[in-house]
């Protein structure tokens, strides 16, 4: 993936370099139902969401036409992922299934069903050589299946609350998992064994008053030097039930396993859902809540975000295109937006 | 919104000294009470003592996440539906063991109370009335104490574990709840610095005093203290029954070592130690935001905990004569708004009712096919606290005698919903 691209290259042939700073809304869709999940795919010529009628769509980026990918799943579905050639989607569901799909067929079936999690699958992350597939959810289980023809691998037990992000290292040796009560485990993926337990504790929060467990590691993202990771979700969460908490990001020295950064948005209500290192070395957290929709962008040696972006509507889930110029953010109001980081179109 | 906006306190837990000012205040009150215009209906409760439990889950229980579950439509949210003992009857996929303990239940699901209030909700549901500046109506639970608390009882008849208390309004103070947490009750055991010999003699000279005294003048009054010391020290006697760790490890573990698990088991020892009315509360279901992660969160601990409960209650003969009801001030929305969440809901929701007087696994009412409206055999507060009084033998249509003023037990503008009832 590079940063550098040929923007608007069928009108102008420039190169331009990505800018949060001009991040600006340039398409949008309207789909069926509110949307819970977004990808694009790896060759950039689709955005696949999810919605809350259960249905997948696969917008082609080009032409703003829709295709629905209806089958197995029978509830929400909330991870998506690609095969690494673009060919294969994978969706999680939360009736805990994971499926395969042709990803660019003009009316797509299922190519297989598993059912994977026992309740809720929450996250899945596709390894960056395309052979496995992580897969979590509820049961408080990690799973690893073999992308060729489904079977599981391994299972990774460990965590004791339900686990809510997974995420493959991009060395291609680790695994990482994030549960509600923000443990980060570390697993070696040859053995399955944990290898450690990184604590980010300040996303959970348990309010006695109104007998709750909230918060949890939302997202997770490895910088693209390898030397931090970052894990998000929300923190100071005064009143769970009525939505009022904000976006936490913590930013942790691999090496050491310790916090060095709260990237903290003052004044906005919500979470971080999604978190994605651009190329250039920069974090990018999708946010949404009480607050409304943001995006938000943080340096690496900074607690405050160095610009923030608000979209039209809260922020569902979020994906950097491959050109690291576009991102793609799914909304409640049905709709996807495609945002540019560079300057609008004179 | 202040979401833990009824939570109570547990303040209010029982004591040896509040039993005891309770009963003394609740026997003077007697003076111009009698139980009820039906001359018939105080031995009618005397021939088999009847029993209430009413599970409180405060905030408000989403009907779509429990009872009415929507799957598939554009209110349902990502929960399935599951079948369960009754042939026919489904319910949310976040219930799965109470879904086998269905054919000794019934659910009501077309509530519309039309209130939104948490306060008002949960007046209405509890007392089967509208609030209102004028009046003050005593809760279910005090009902229940005074009409089926056998008169010789030394146990109180109205105890609420969990959280919250209940009014006992015209009915007097002895009727009011007392508040339990699932620990032993503090003050009640004899203090240690009192030798048990020098107590036993302590309450003997005590008793030849009052003796003495009511032989030259009796009145209501010495009659209510000297019933308040007999009571109170009987309740001494029988401290164990209000304390759950006396239950079996193996029973902890079947009823889950939470919070919630502890009190159902506590319902259940209460209940089998002749406690009138029993109401658990759990919190907290006011989810306007993540509501489906805080049900799988909540009735994650109900599930295993509450269908325990029932199948204990069957498999001992108590189904019998014991009315169980989960109830919540409202239900939630069918809109699943933007934080995941759902919000205050009085028009289309659900009452799981079951046990003494109630039909096994029927279904009462329709909601329509995504739960935002009633459409078939609508009832409200007034049509299920009148139920809750029938079946468990009393005449909802009686009245209460308030000092020469008679009072009904239930709103008379409302009546059973005869097709629950056994």
């Amino acid at each position: 993936m590079t940063n550098e691209v040929t923007a608007d290259a069928e009108e102008k042939g420039e190169t331009v370099k990505a800018d949060p700073a001009q991040t600006h809304v340039d398409t949008q869709w309207q789909t069926p139902s509110p949307l819970v999940s977004c990808r694009f795919d790896p060759t950039g010529k689709y955005v696949v969401v999810g919605g809350e009628d259960y249905t997948l769509q696969r917008w082609d980026l080009t032409s703003g036409t829709a295709i629905s990918f209806k089958g197995p799943h029978d509830s929400w579905v909330r991870s998506l992922g690609f095969s690494p050639d673009g060919q294969t989607l994978y969706s999680g569901g939360y009736d805990g299934r994971l499926v395969w799909w042709p990803a660019s067929a003009e009316t797509p079936e299922p190519i297989r069903t598993v059912q994977a999690h026992d309740g809720w699958l929450r996250s899945l992350s596709v390894s960056p050589d395309g052979s496995q597939i992580a897969s979590c959810g509820n049961d408080r289980l990690v799973k690893l299946w073999n992308a060729a023809d489904g079977s599981l691998i391994r299972e990774l037990v460990g965590h004791e609350h339900y686990v809510y992000s997974t995420l493959f290292h991009p060395n291609g040796e680790i695994l990482l998992s994030g549960d509600l009560k923000g443990v980060v485990k570390q697993w070696n993926i040859a053995d399955g064994s944990c290898a450690r337990d990184i604590a980010a504790t300040p996303l959970y929060s348990q309010n006695s008053g109104q007998g709750v467990d909230y918060g949890g590691v939302r997202a997770l993202s490895i910088s693209p030097d390898g030397k931090y990771l970052a894990a998000g979700g929300l923190h100071k969460a005064t009143n769970p039930l009525g939505a009022v908490n904000e976006p936490l990001v913590l930013l942790v020295d691999w090496e050491k396993g310790e916090v060095v950064h709260n990237h903290v948005t003052e004044g906005v209500n919500g979470m971080s859902w999604r978190l994605i290192h651009h190329p250039d070395g920069y974090l990018i957290s999708g946010t949404g809540g009480g607050g409304g929709g943001w995006i938000m962008y943080f340096n690496a040696d900074q607690d405050r975000e160095f610009f923030r972006f608000q979209m039209p509507n809260t922020v569902r889930d979020m994906d950097l295109h491959p050109d690291g110029i576009r991102i793609a953010t799914a909304h409640y109001d049905r709709h996807i937006r495609i945002s540019r980081m560079i300057s609008k179109p004179a | 919104m202040l979401c833990n906006y009824s939570c109570g306190s547990n303040e209010h837990v029982m004591a040896r000294r509040q039993f005891l000012s309770q009963m003394m205040a609740g026997t003077a009150a007697l003076g111009g009470l009698s139980l009820f215009s039906q001359p018939g209906a105080t031995a009618q409760l005397n021939s088999d003592q009847k029993r209430i439990v009413v599970f409180n889950m405060h905030g408000g229980l989403s009907q779509l996440e429990s009872w009415d579950p929507k799957p598939g439509t554009n209110t349902g949210g990502p929960f399935r539906a599951i079948p369960t003992s009754v042939p026919g009857v489904h319910i949310c996929e976040l219930l799965p063991m109470t879904a086998q303990q269905m054919h000794h239940l019934s659910i009501v699901r077309s509530v519309n109370t039309a209130e939104n209030d948490h306060g008002k909700g949960a007046y209405m549901m509890l007392t089967g009335r509208r609030q209102t500046p004028a009046s003050n109506f005593p809760v279910l639970g005090a009902v229940a104490a005074k009409a089926l608390t056998p008169s010789d009882s030394p146990l109180p008849g109205h105890i609420v574990i969990g959280g919250g208390n209940g009014n006992s309004a015209y009915l007097g103070p002895k009727y009011s709840s007392v508040s339990l947490n699932g620990n032993p009750p503090p003050n009640i055991e004899r203090l240690s610095s009192v030798e048990l010999q020098a107590d036993l003699a302590r309450q003997e000279m005590r008793r030849k005093l009052n003796e003495r005294f009511r032989s030259q003048r009796r009145s209501a009054l010495t009659d209510a203290y000297t019933y308040s010391f007999e009571q109170a020290q009987q309740l001494m006697e029988r401290k164990d029954i209000f304390d759950v760790s006396k239950e079996p490890a193996s029973e902890h573990e079947r009823y889950g070592t939470h919070d919630f698990g502890k009190h159902c088991l506590l319902a259940r020892r209460l209940l089998e130690n002749g406690i009138s009315f029993v109401q658990v509360s759990h919190s907290n279901y006011d989810t306007h935001n993540e509501n489906f992660d805080f049900h799988l969160e909540q009735l994650g601990e109900v599930d295993r905990s509450f269908s325990t409960f029932v199948a204990d209650l069957a498999n001992r003969g108590m189904l019998e004569s014991t009315l169980i009801v989960m109830l919540s001030e409202f239900g939630r929305t069918p809109n699943i708004n933007v934080h995941y969440g759902r919000d205050h809901w009085g028009t289309a929701w659900s009452v799981l009712l079951g046990g003494c007087g109630i039909q096994q696994g029927a279904v009462i009412g329709k909601t329509n096919d995504n739960g935002t409206a009633v459409v078939d055999r609508q009832v409200d507060h007034g049509h299920l606290f009148h139920t809750y009084l029938k079946a468990v033998g009393l005449n909802s249509s009686g009245s209460f005698d308030i000092g020469g003023r008679e009072v009904p037990l239930a709103d008379p503008a409302y009546s059973p919903i005869e097709e629950l009832l056994v």
